[in-house]
């Protein structure tokens, strides 16, 4: 008995130092980092490159593990679930923000399961148009689009996509309805896009740079607030005719529920530092993509921004009468 | 002229020492993970990009490409050996080659695909060169109703991949494609036979179905049968092809080089279907055709180049227009985005010692491949004496490593292990697998395809043959369907299967 209860204390005191070790000395072993995407994407893209440069200054390795499928829900259901130690990490977009919406059977809490780290970055959409679409801007691609409704084919990556939830607001804003044509990914969409099989996509700047800038595709406007730097020409779709159209594929760094508050706060500092990498901030540009301020790569601005997206998103997509499952 | 200059740009780029490294070191990883059962270049590419940062652009893409490519060029090596394809485009691999190991010309089989790998990536990569932009131009003409027809084709040619009875193969396909519905509707999100397993969304996997109904039903059956494991090792013979079989395989590879260069350069399914296409016009046309399914040669050497030069052409797309045309390019993308390459059609004027570089780096890796790949053929062969009890639990540790890796989580692993008592099952029932796996492959891919073409349409289906490509290939599949029914074609067909 007496032997038992001193192994019990044992490990008690051992427990505790090992706990009281994992918030000073964190990190102490290899970060995984879960991308809720396939590996090659633009989410992958922008996680792998924040992960290189945050791993450099925790000197630790972070290794990003790409755990896709289901609109990136079961990759973010990995991470809610797994130990909060702050070794399991999530890097995930604008979709955990319309997930609530989208799924009916969410295994998590976008907002209860996570403590945030920060935003990573804003991530420009363009509205771009197959080449020889007769219109020479937004206006009039607005008027010509609206007078030839029944012809007009909006092509997106898939239900929940990103592309998808700008072509919804688009919808919206132009009150009323173009048929819309699902695609497995981006790739494919833009494929035919090229070939002129349909007439309009909204999609990241990730994507879609290259062709704009080789003139293959239109581009009509960006959908920040302010022009993106890698396109000065192009207008942002407020300043062009569609006031307050804003949308922006942003990412954000998030932990499981439980994370020591030492941790978390670690990371977002690291997180904060590895924003100002110049080579990253170079990359994040080619990509017609900024990181965010330092104010914002925190988890107070992460959680306002969280809960503002869900709100925003919540009622566009019950009004479209969209699920993912 | 331009071209030799261009090529002179490329030549220069790939000769340096440091990128003939990384091209040996490419195509060598993609021989070795090839050769393992299940790891697939997707996956080695994922674990190997945070490497490839500190690596200058050229050279990371050029061993990415190579491990690409090396894959292809492994994968038939144990579709061949085990009949365990560790590719989807080794599927059909696994019909003759298996067979050829059997009869104890295992070495024959490995040597025809390496060569015919050699020759067919030789021409892809010339074509590559001389009409990767223009190709590219042309395979965006390409679209849902073109697909959709293309895939219709491909389906009524899978009936001929069947060794067996025609009602078998026909209940197989249909099976294949209602596996293949599983998983969330593209165009509205519902739910499809997922049962409430989120896992199930995305659809089930191609690698983790044909791992389950060629490898691990393939294992069972060895173990219940003592006299049949000792075959292989009693009787291999020679090594390298003897002078009919050179002469028997001249023309396959070069009808599998131009079907998989043609196919290879269609996005989502070229190489894949490109070995099943070879294969099914080498059996039409084939003076051996009676021999298919139990050991022709010819049924090696076609899919093998079909498959190698469809693996070089699916660059262009990549290359010329940004776009990936598969798993592996979208990761080539990333590569490249990360390097801080913009992948797109500027790419060629942008960059031209990267891409002329890579082009011809392509070149010298499969030359590579077939001075690495040859003499290890006898290396590879005795790979199958070695003892059961030790070869068996090595492949199956190693399918389920690699199906692990796919998605990173053991539910694949599991729905592997169902798959291989599935297709021990139709083994016992006389069912072949390989016309299931095409429709499994086709099937939600003709669905998606005729779904957009009648949403592009209005909902009139005129299109598939207002659109001349498209009537173009249905015309080919009505006459497929004609030439089955006629009688003398039976007659052939019953021939055939006597010699099983």
């Amino acid at each position: 008995m007496i032997k038992s209860s001193l192994k019990f204390a044992a490990c008690l005191v051992a427990t505790f130092f090992a706990a009281q070790a994992s918030a000073e000395d964190y990190p102490s072993k290899v970060i995984t980092l879960v991308v809720p995407f396939a590996a090659g994407g633009p989410s992958d893209t922008v996680a792998r490159l924040t992960a290189q440069s945050m791993g450099t200054i925790l000197k630790t390795q972070i290794i990003v593990e790409n755990v896709g499928g289901a609109g990136g829900t079961l990759g973010a259901a990995r991470v809610a679930q797994a130990k909060p130690d702050g070794y399991t990490l999530l890097v995930h977009h604008i979709g955990h923000a319309t997930a609530p919406a989208l799924y009916r059977k969410l295994a998590y809490d976008p907002i209860g399961d996570f403590e945030p780290v920060g935003l990573v970055n804003d991530g420009a959409m363009a509205l771009i148009a197959r080449k020889d679409f007769p219109a020479k801007d937004l206006k009039e691609m607005i008027a010509y689009a609206k007078a030839n409704k029944e012809k007009m084919n909006v092509a997106n990556a898939g239900v929940g996509s990103a592309s998808h939830l700008c072509g919804m607001l688009l919808m919206s804003a132009l009150n009323t309805e173009f048929v819309t044509v699902p695609y497995k990914g981006t790739g494919p969409a833009m494929n035919d896009l090229l070939g002129g099989q349909v007439d309009f996509m909204c999609d990241q700047t990730t994507n879609n740079a290259s062709q704009i800038k080789a003139g293959k595709v239109k581009a009509y406007g960006m959908t920040t607030a302010k022009r993106v730097a890698a396109f000065p020409d192009i207008p942002t779709l407020s300043e062009a005719g569609l006031p307050n159209f804003t949308v922006t594929v942003w990412h954000a760094m998030y932990a499981p529920k439980g994370t020591p508050q030492p941790i978390v706060d670690k990371l977002s500092k690291a997180l904060q530092e590895a924003l100002k990498d110049a080579t990253l901030k170079q990359r994040f540009a080619d990509l017609g993509s900024e990181p965010v301020s330092q104010e914002r790569a925190t988890p107070q601005a992460l959680r306002a921004h969280l809960k503002a997206e869900i709100d925003k998103w919540g009622p566009i997509i019950k009004k479209a009468g969209v699920f993912a499952d | 002229m331009e071209l030799i200059a261009n090529l002179g740009l490329g030549l220069s780029t790939a000769m340096t020492p440091l990128n003939l490294l990384y091209c040996l070191a490419g195509v060598f990883l993609g021989t070795l993970i090839g050769v393992l059962p299940g790891l697939g270049p997707t996956a080695t590419i994922a674990m190997l990009l945070p490497v490839t940062f500190s690596l200058p652009p050229v050279s990371s893409l050029i061993m990415l490409a190579g491990i690409y490519y090396g894959s292809q060029y492994g994968g038939s090596t144990t579709s061949i050996l085990v009949n365990v394809p560790g590719e989807a485009a080794s599927v059909v691999t696994a019909l003759d080659g298996y067979q050829m190991a059997r009869k104890g010309r295992a070495g024959v089989a490995l040597a025809t695909a390496a060569i015919g790998s050699f020759f067919a990536g030789t021409v892809a990569t010339v074509v590559l060169a001389l009409f990767a932009p223009p190709l590219a131009e042309i395979a965006l003409k390409f679209g849902p109703a073109e697909f959709f027809s293309l895939m219709v084709l491909g389906l009524l040619a899978s009936l001929v991949l069947a060794r067996g009875s025609l009602l078998h193969a026909t209940g197989m396909v249909v099976l294949g494609l209602l596996l293949g519905l599983v998983g969330a509707d593209i165009t509205t999100g519902t739910q499809r036979f997922t049962f409430g397993m989120a896992r199930l969304s995305d659809g089930i996997g191609f690698v983790v179905v044909a791992m389950g109904m060629f490898g691990l039903a393939e294992i069972v059956r060895n173990l219940e049968d003592e006299d049949d494991r000792s075959l292989i090792v009693k009787k291999v013979s020679n090594l390298m092809p003897t002078k009919e079989d050179w002469k028997r395989m001249v023309a396959p590879i070069l009808r599998g080089t131009a079907i998989g260069s043609v196919l290879g350069i269609l996005p989502g399914s070229g190489s894949i279907l490109g070995s099943f296409a070879a294969y099914a016009i080498e059996k039409k046309v084939s003076k051996h055709s009676a021999e298919f399914g139990s050991g022709a040669i010819e049924g090696v050497a076609a899919p093998e180049s079909a498959n190698n030069a469809g693996a070089q052409t699916s660059f262009i797309p990549m290359l010329t227009l940004g776009i990936p045309s598969n798993p592996v390019m979208a990761l080539m993308i990333g590569a490249m985005i990360i390097q801080g390459i913009q992948p797109g059609p500027s790419v060629i004027s942008e960059q031209p010692a990267l891409f002329w570089g890579i082009i011809v780096s392509m070149w010298i890796g499969n030359l590579f491949l077939v001075v690495l790949n040859l003499p290890l053929v006898g290396m590879w062969v005795r790979m199958v004496s070695v003892p059961y009890q030790f070869l068996f639990p090595a492949i199956l540790v190693f399918c389920g490593i690699g199906v692990f890796s796919l998605n990173n989580t053991e539910f694949d692993v599991f729905v592997m292990a169902i798959f291989g008592v599935v297709g021990y099952i139709f083994v016992k029932l006389d069912c072949e697998p390989a016309p299931m796996l095409l429709a499994f492959i086709l099937g939600p891919m003709m669905e998606e395809y005729l779904r957009r073409a009648l949403l592009l349409s209005r909902g009139d289906p005129m299109i598939l043959i207002q659109r001349p490509i498209s009537a173009v290939m249905l015309g080919l599949g009505v006459l497929a369907i004609v030439v089955a029914s006629l009688p003398m074609f039976y007659k052939k067909r019953e021939e055939a299967f006597q010699g099983d």
